[in-house]
This record gives structure tokens, C-alpha cells and sequence, in this order.
């Protein structure tokens, strides 16, 4: 095959003005944006302090860690790191539920087609995006002051993180229900709260059920982490041996929450094909 | 205007209406047993987690009052009446602000691109060995199934305290997240460009580079903006175990009771996340819109 011939190339670019002459903004469009994305990583690698010195430094550090993690090994602290782990999985389940039974009927308040009224609903959505733009581990802190250090903290701290996520969640599930199935129960004579009862709940609830248990799953891993702060759980644990340099108990209480979120992911991704069949799956 | 409604014989309702009343009394049945289910296990978890209804209720007046007292003063003035003095850190708190963002940034773009050049050797349609993709895959999940926070913990004691621990505990639990997202929308892929490129003797490497980058790129962009936005609230806790950003002072005004730092520092973060979100979705927008009009 031979290139092209130069009358050829002439031809086409008559033909097709443009892909040839492509105006120079849209040319270096890319070009600029990965110049810019570049410059301000290079920037973040002097601002966040980097160094080669230290990055082989740390590296060679890290790499002693992984030697001295291996075998895993609990010593004698296996029915602690056992009863950290249920308790663990207790905050999560209990977390939850309580943020999804408080969620129900603030998001009735949030969606479009149950408040018509945007004044009333405004507010509603604003204060569901605030809760939900703090982290779990900052609202771990703050009921660590209000009831003190342990699990109880934590499951109150994950109730109000997933109340603004399931808050939002659960309303527009509420929106995109069928107008129809409501207008029926109407039509036959129900009032309002018939119509939540028999007309939205019927088609809300199987899709709600996923998302409870869909983020039951990503609390597990949550409810590992808040015990870093003193919210009880396995992090508890975990943060203790890590400060203290136990690197083999460290890598064992890492499998193990490894294969209980792998376990809480098996279950619940069953439990969700039971409830709402493989159509919604989240 | 009568209508005629047809009325089954006796016999037949009562066969149908037998089936029916079964039909529902073995629904009630199971929706019974699984909610007996539901609250053993509720029980059994509020005794594990030390539930306290007693502490919950005499103690809920503090939670409510933490609220109050974070919005006044030391004089007991309400903080809104002097921004001020209710704002008196403003230079450090915005200085650690952009270190909490630089931190996600650096961290969400170095996890993307080691995620970019993992997940095509992970993907069922384009990994060119199968032992490689087994170990990619699992290599991701470890990533994405420890939390971000637990890395930065092991990486504060190995690199030292501040920021690069947080950068690279960040890019580690993004190359699983992303790598996994990413992944998912290589299988899906139109495999026809793939076999064009191909059939003019192209190697791997070209076969990805000028038949799957391109319909993928979009997608892409769109999983890492929006994972940047996620990383950005996970910045803003790394400094509670010494990994840099804004953190470090919350976590100190909380345990020391400053409490109208508290405020302030929480509603910088509130602020910061909610434009983030927005010029995430702008962008995204833009992205998608071109997408469309090509």
C-alpha cells in the first residue's frame, strides 16, 4: 500500500473541511487541559512536600512492615479481635436501621411529588446535604462527647451519616414512583394517607429494601474504621496494634476484615436478589 | 348506565377465594418470620454494641446543647454577631483547606492512572493473559476493601507524618475503586473497533490505545471526577491520624472544646465539599454534553 498521492489529500480536504482544518481552539483544547492538569500535579508534589529521598525511604520501611506481617498471626487476643468484629458488625446493622426508619419520613417531606411546595422542600434538602457533607468520622467525635467512648457512639454516628444519604435516597425513589397506582386509590375513595399506604409504599419499599442493605454493606467497612477515633469496633483494635508496631496481629485483623465484607457482600447481595429480583439491582 | 358485572357461580368464588386467602396467609407467614428474624438480630446486635437507652436519653439534652454551644463565642455572643472573631484562624483554616484538596487531587490522579493502566489487563474482553487478570483483580480489591484511613495509619509510620501519607493512602484506595468502575465499562465496550484495529496487524498496545481509549474516555473522566469529589470528604479526615489537611484541627478543636472553631471549621468543610460538587457536576456536564453533540 503506498500514502496518499498529494492531489489526493488536496481532494479530501476540499471534501471535508472539518476534519482537516479544525478551528485552533477546539485543536488545543486537550492539549491544554492535560498541560494544566499536570502543572498543578507538579505543584502538589512540591506543596505536599515529596521527595524521592523520602518516598525510598518510606518505601524501604513499608517493605520491612510486609516482611514482619507475615505470618498472620492473632497471638493470644483471638476472642478480643472476635467479639471487636461482631461488635462491629452490631453497629453496622443497628446504624442502619435507625438512620432508615428516621430517613422514611423526612424523605416523604423531600420529594417533589408529596410536598409540591418548594419553600417546604428546600430547606428539607439543604439540611439532608449538610449532614451528609460531614463525615462519619466527624459525627463519631461529636457523639463521643455527647455519650462518651465506645460502640453506642459509633452506631449514632452512623445513623445520622446515612439519615442525609438515605434522606436523599429514599425521596427520589418517592419521585420517580407511578403516578397512576396512586390516582387509582383516589379514585376509589382513599384519602391521602391511603394513597402513601397503598399507592407509593407498594412500589417504593422493594427499592428502598436494596438500598438499606446496600449501604448495610459499605457500613461494615465504615463501621471498621470510626473505632480509629474511639467509637468501639474492630478499628479500636486495629489502631491500637498498628501504634504499637504488632505488624502480625495488624495483617490478621486486616484478613479478617476482609472476609467479613467479603461474607456481609455475599449475603446481602443474595438477600437483595431475594427481595427485589435481578431488575434493580443498586 | 347499568353495568353488567358477571358473578362466578358459588362454587368456583369459593375455590378462587380459598387460593387467595392461602396465597396471602403464606405471604403474611413469611414477611412474620422475617421480621422475627430482623429483630432477633436488632436485639442481639443493641446488647453487642453496648446500646444504653438510659445514657442516650439523659445525655440527648448534650447533643442538642453541642449544637448551641458551637454556635456562640467564648463571651456567649452568638458567633454570627462578630465573623471575625468567630473566623479568627480564616489564613491557616483556607491554607489547610487547599492542602485537603491538593491532597485528594494528587492522590485521585495518580490512583487514576495506575488504575487506567491496570484495568485493561483486568477487563474479561481485553486481558491478554489470564493469570495476570486473576492477580490484577484481586490486587484491586485489597485496595478498595481497606479503608483509605487504615492505609494512611501503616503510611504515617512508615513515611512520617503529613500530607504524602494521605496522598498515597488516597491513590491506593483509588486505584481499586476506580480501577473496578473503570473496568466495568472496558467489558462493555463495542468489540468491533477492536477487531478493525486488529486486522491490520496492530499489537495489544495499539489495539487499546486507538480502539478502546476512545470510547471509553468519557466514561472515565466521569468516574475519576466524581471519585475526586468522594476523596475530597476523605482528605478532610485523613489529619485525625496525622496524614495532613484540615483534619488535624478539627480533630483538636472537637477534643479540646473550642467549640466556635468547631463551627467554623466544619462549616468551611461543608462549603468546600458543596463547591466541589457542583463544579464536579459542571464539568461532568460539559464532558457528557460534547459527548451527545458529536
Amino acid at each position: 500500500m503506498t500514502g496518499l498521492q498529494s492531489h489526493d489529500r488536496d481532494e479530501l480536504k476540499a471534501r471535508y473541511p472539518h476534519v482537516f482544518d479544525r478551528p485552533l481552539s477546539s485543536r488545543l483544547a486537550v492539549p491544554v487541559v492535560i498541560a494544566c492538569a499536570a502543572g498543578l500535579f507538579l505543584f502538589g508534589l512540591v506543596a505536599l512536600e515529596f521527595s524521592p529521598a523520602r518516598m525510598l525511604a518510606g518505601l524501604s520501611q513499608l517493605g520491612w512492615f510486609i516482611l514482619l506481617m507475615i505470618p498472620p498471626d492473632p497471638g493470644s487476643s483471638l476472642p478480643t479481635y472476635l467479639a471487636a468484629m461482631g461488635e462491629t458488625l452490631s453497629i453496622a446493622l443497628l446504624g442502619t436501621t435507625l438512620a432508615a426508619v428516621f430517613a422514611l419520613p423526612v424523605s416523604l417531606l423531600a420529594a417533589r411529588n408529596i410536598v409540591p411546595s418548594n419553600i417546604f422542600r428546600f430547606p428539607v434538602r439543604r439540611f439532608l446535604d449538610s449532614v451528609r457533607g460531614v463525615d462519619t468520622l466527624i459525627w463519631a467525635l461529636v457523639w463521643i462527647n455527647v455519650v462518651g467512648l465506645g460502640p453506642f457512639a459509633g452506631v449514632l454516628a452512623i445513623a445520622v451519616s446515612d439519615f442525609g444519604s438515605f434522606g436523599k435516597l429514599f425521596s427520589e425513589a418517592f419521585e420517580t414512583a407511578d403516578r397512576n397506582q396512586v390516582e387509582g386509590i383516589r379514585a376509589s375513595g382513599g384519602n391521602a394517607l391511603h394513597e402513601i399506604r397503598f399507592g407509593l409504599l407498594p412500589q417504593v419499599l422493594p427499592v428502598i429494601a436494596g438500598q438499606v442493605l446496600y449501604f448495610f454493606e459499605s457500613n461494615t467497612r465504615s463501621a471498621t474504621i470510626i473505632g480509629i477515633v474511639g467509637a468501639g469496633g474492630i478499628g479500636l483494635q486495629l489502631a491500637e496494634q498498628i501504634r504499637v508496631l504488632e505488624w502480625q496481629k495488624v495483617s490478621f485483623l486486616i484478613l479478617m476484615i476482609l472476609v467479613a465484607v467479603a461474607a456481609i457482600d455475599w449475603i446481602s447481595g443474595k438477600l437483595r436478589f431475594a427481595i427485589i429480583g435481578r431488575r434493580a439491582v443498586v | 348506565m347499568p353495568v353488567a358485572i358477571s358473578i362466578l357461580p358459588e362454587q368456583q368464588l369459593a375455590a378462587l377465594s380459598r387460593t387467595y386467602r392461602e396465597a396471602v396467609a403464606r405471604k403474611r407467614l413469611r414477611a412474620t418470620v422475617a421480621a422475627a428474624v430482623f429483630f432477633a438480630a436488632l436485639v442481639i446486635a443493641a446488647i453487642g454494641a453496648e446500646v444504653n437507652l438510659k445514657t442516650f436519653f439523659t445525655y440527648f439534652g448534650n447533643f442538642v446543647s453541642y449544637f448551641d454551644r458551637i454556635f456562640r463565642l467564648e463571651s456567649g455572643a452568638r458567633v454570627w454577631t462578630d465573623v471575625g472573631e468567630w473566623f479568627w484562624g480564616w489564613k491557616k483554616w483556607l491554607s489547610l483547606l487547599g492542602e485537603t484538596i491538593l491532597i485528594s487531587y494528587v492522590g485521585t490522579l495518580s490512583g487514576a492512572i495506575l488504575a487506567f493502566g491496570l484495568n485493561f489487563l483486568a477487563a474479561k474482553n481485553t486481558a491478554p493473559v489470564a493469570w495476570l487478570r486473576f492477580a490484577v483483580m484481586r490486587f484491586m480489591e485489597f485496595c478498595r476493601t481497606v479503608p483509605d484511613i487504615v492505609f494512611a495509619l501503616i503510611f504515617v509510620i512508615a513515611f512520617g507524618l503529613g500530607p504524602m501519607a494521605g496522598v498515597l493512602a488516597i491513590a491506593i484506595h483509588c486505584v481499586g475503586a476506580l480501577g473496578k468502575q473503570y473496568l466495568e465499562i472496558v467489558e462493555n465496550v463495542d468489540m468491533k473497533p477492536v477487531e478493525g484495529v486488529r486486522a491490520t496487524g496492530a499489537g495489544w498496545m495499539s489495539c487499546m490505545r486507538f480502539a478502546v481509549v476512545p470510547q471509553v474516555a468519557a466514561g472515565f473522566a466521569g468516574y475519576t471526577l466524581l471519585r475526586f469529589e468522594i476523596n475530597v470528604r476523605g482528605a478532610s479526615v485523613m489529619g485525625f491520624v496525622g496524614a495532613g489537611g484540615i483534619g488535624q484541627e478539627l480533630i483538636v478543636a472537637i477534643r479540646k472544646f473550642y467549640y466556635s472553631d468547631v463551627s467554623a471549621i466544619l462549616l468551611l468543610i461543608i462549603v468546600t465539599v458543596f463547591m466541589i460538587d457542583i463544579g464536579t457536576g459542571w464539568v461532568r456536564g460539559r464532558l457528557f454534553g460534547a459527548d451527545r453533540r458529536r
